[in-house]
């Protein structure tokens, strides 16, 4: 597993290097600590995402996931660390959910401009381009959960992001949903070749489609390709939990290599086999 | 013209609900009614300073206001609950502002011109002073708009283009305190809160859009405002309340004729 990196080991890899972003680094944190009220969310984050890459956060939740894509933005404040931006970072963010006041008339065009105005044409060709082609007069309130989070794709292409941010962008859509968003985003990303730096615990989905898989519980567990996490004994102990015993029982199988039939698969094995469908 | 007073009430309440109109659509957007309110109250207490260091009733509002806007908005962030921290410290401010002014010995102070305005009596100089108030409440309105609508929407969006979410609550902090200056001889500081959130709230059944809501919320408190002043003229009842009164009435009517129109 060449690409694992460990806490340890990530903090050395990195540490080396000089503080200033390299050519290629959008965003780079170094020994990153956020807290609230108590203790802290989040120690010990030496991270860079660099353009173009992929980088899905996965972890359970209350591991501090939204917390390190908020302090990875700026949003919240470091506790110790630091983190440093590309000056002029153009970010797309699609937040995991976002209210609208019933008090607000907002339609869909409006939305679009802000906060700088976009033209009508470019506004007609990004909504082409999310399958929401025409609905600009409508008011954002009307919408589906699937269009509204299109919707939101759509405002964070119009800024020609260098980075385009996904906080869980699919929670509250069904599988099928769920699944068109993410081909919605391959092929967003495949045009416009920005970096994406996305939240999910969608493991099955994002998987696949990620350079690089960083996994989360108050630190960073581990982190590398999506293969490396999946083999990491930190990433299995963190998502045995809830399905511990199948787990048990499926490694009790895998040692012994007998009999694989009616046994439930733990959700790691499933996503090793959809990964595998999809490679070949 | 100017010399009619009539004229020059007419005048200075036109100029607070331009001022009012879109700050108010704000204070809706962003459940900020109640803060709106205790700013208003604290005005009594900037009306007692100014008269005991004789410096204008505007610039000791101004600085009340803001400093008790200032107040809440760190109380607040401290994660003390919002609606005890603004109860306390409105009632405590009207409290101590009808406290301090009853010291005001050589004084005849008239309480109720500053509880319920006293639109009749703007002379020019305060004509001038409360356009310039609301001409910069308006002119700082239009110029934050983009970002101001953008952070009220979500902060993090805000944040994420690059936009400080904190410079624009302090923009609208400073907006509040304007408005609450400018307004306390238009409509007295118990009715400034109504002034805001009133033509707002009638005018979100009419708009489609941000900017179409706060040019209606101009447009009815301004109705408002000539509604008010011709009630007050006819039946000789206080011109404040009039206003207020007049706004209440366009909100009631507005819901079902919203509703109507919305169905088109």
């Amino acid at each position: 597993m060449p690409d694992l990196q460990r806490c340890g080991v990530t903090g050395v890899l990195q540490r080396r290097a000089a503080p200033a972003l390299a050519d290629d680094a959008l965003i780079r944190a170094e020994g990153l600590a956020v807290a609230f009220g108590g203790g802290p969310v989040l120690r010990d984050v030496d991270l860079e995402i660099r353009r173009g890459e992929i980088v899905t956060i996965v972890g359970p939740n209350g591991a501090g996931k939204t917390v390190l894509l908020r302090a990875l933005l700026g949003i919240l404040p470091a506790s110790r660390g630091r983190v440093a931006r590309r000056a002029g970072l153009r970010v797309g963010y699609v937040p995991q959910r976002l209210h609208i006041d019933a008090a607000l008339p907002m339609p869909v065009h409006r939305f679009l401009s802000l906060p700088a105005r976009q033209s009508r044409k470019a506004q007609a060709e990004v909504l082409a381009r999310v399958g929401l082609p025409g609905v600009e007069r409508q008011s954002m309130t009307t919408l589906s959960g699937g269009q509204f989070q299109r919707v939101l794709l759509a405002r964070a292409l119009l800024s020609a992001p260098e980075l385009l941010v996904l906080d869980e962008p699919t929670q509250g859509l069904d599988q099928p949903g769920t699944a068109a968003f993410y081909r919605l985003i391959a092929a967003v990303r495949a045009e416009l070749g920005c970096a994406v730096l996305s939240v999910s615990h969608d493991l099955n989905v994002v998987m696949s489609a990620s350079d690089r898989v960083i996994c989360v519980n108050g630190h960073i567990c581990c982190a590398g390709t999506p293969q490396a996490v999946l083999d990491a004994p930190e990433y299995r102990a963190l998502f045995g939990h809830g399905t511990g015993g199948a787990l048990a029982l499926y490694r009790h199988h895998h040692d012994h290599a007998h009999d694989h039939g009616g046994v439930a698969e733990p959700p790691a094995l499933e996503a090793e086999r959809e990964r595998d469908r999809e490679v070949g | 013209m100017l010399d009619d007073f009539l004229v020059r009430a007419l005048l200075a309440g036109l100029c607070v609900a331009a001022a009012a109109g879109p700050l108010g659509c704000f204070v809706v957007w962003r459940r900020m009614a109640y803060f709106g309110d205790a700013t208003a109250h604290a005005a009594i207490l900037g009306v007692a300073l100014a008269l005991a260091f004789s410096i204008s009733i505007f610039a000791g509002v101004l600085l009340v206001a803001l400093a008790v806007a200032l107040m809440i908005s760190v109380l607040a962030g401290r994660g003390w609950a919002v609606d005890t921290t603004l109860g306390v410290v409105a009632h405590s401010g009207l409290a101590f502002g009808l406290v301090a002014v009853s010291f005001q010995p050589t004084v005849r102070v008239d309480l109720t011109a500053f509880l319920f305005g006293d639109i009749l009596a703007v002379s020019r100089a305060d004509l001038a002073v409360i356009a310039a108030g609301s001409a910069l409440v308006a002119g700082l309105m239009a110029w934050r708009w983009s970002a101001l609508l953008t952070a009220t929407l979500s902060e993090d969006l805000a944040h994420a283009a690059g936009l400080k979410p904190a410079r624009e609550r302090l923009v609208l902090t400073v907006a509040l305190a304007l408005v609450v200056a400018v307004a306390l001889q238009v409509v007295g500081a118990l009715l400034i809160a109504a002034m805001l959130i009133v033509p707002a709230a009638a005018a979100r059944n009419f708009a489609r859009s941000p900017e179409g809501m706060a040019l209606w919320a101009v447009a009815i408190g301004g109705l408002a405002v000539w509604g008010g002043l011709r009630a007050s003229l006819i039946w000789d009842t206080p011109a404040g309340p009039s206003i207020v009164s007049v706004a209440a009435v366009i909100f009631a009517l507005a819901l079902p004729l919203g509703a109507v129109l919305g169905r088109r």
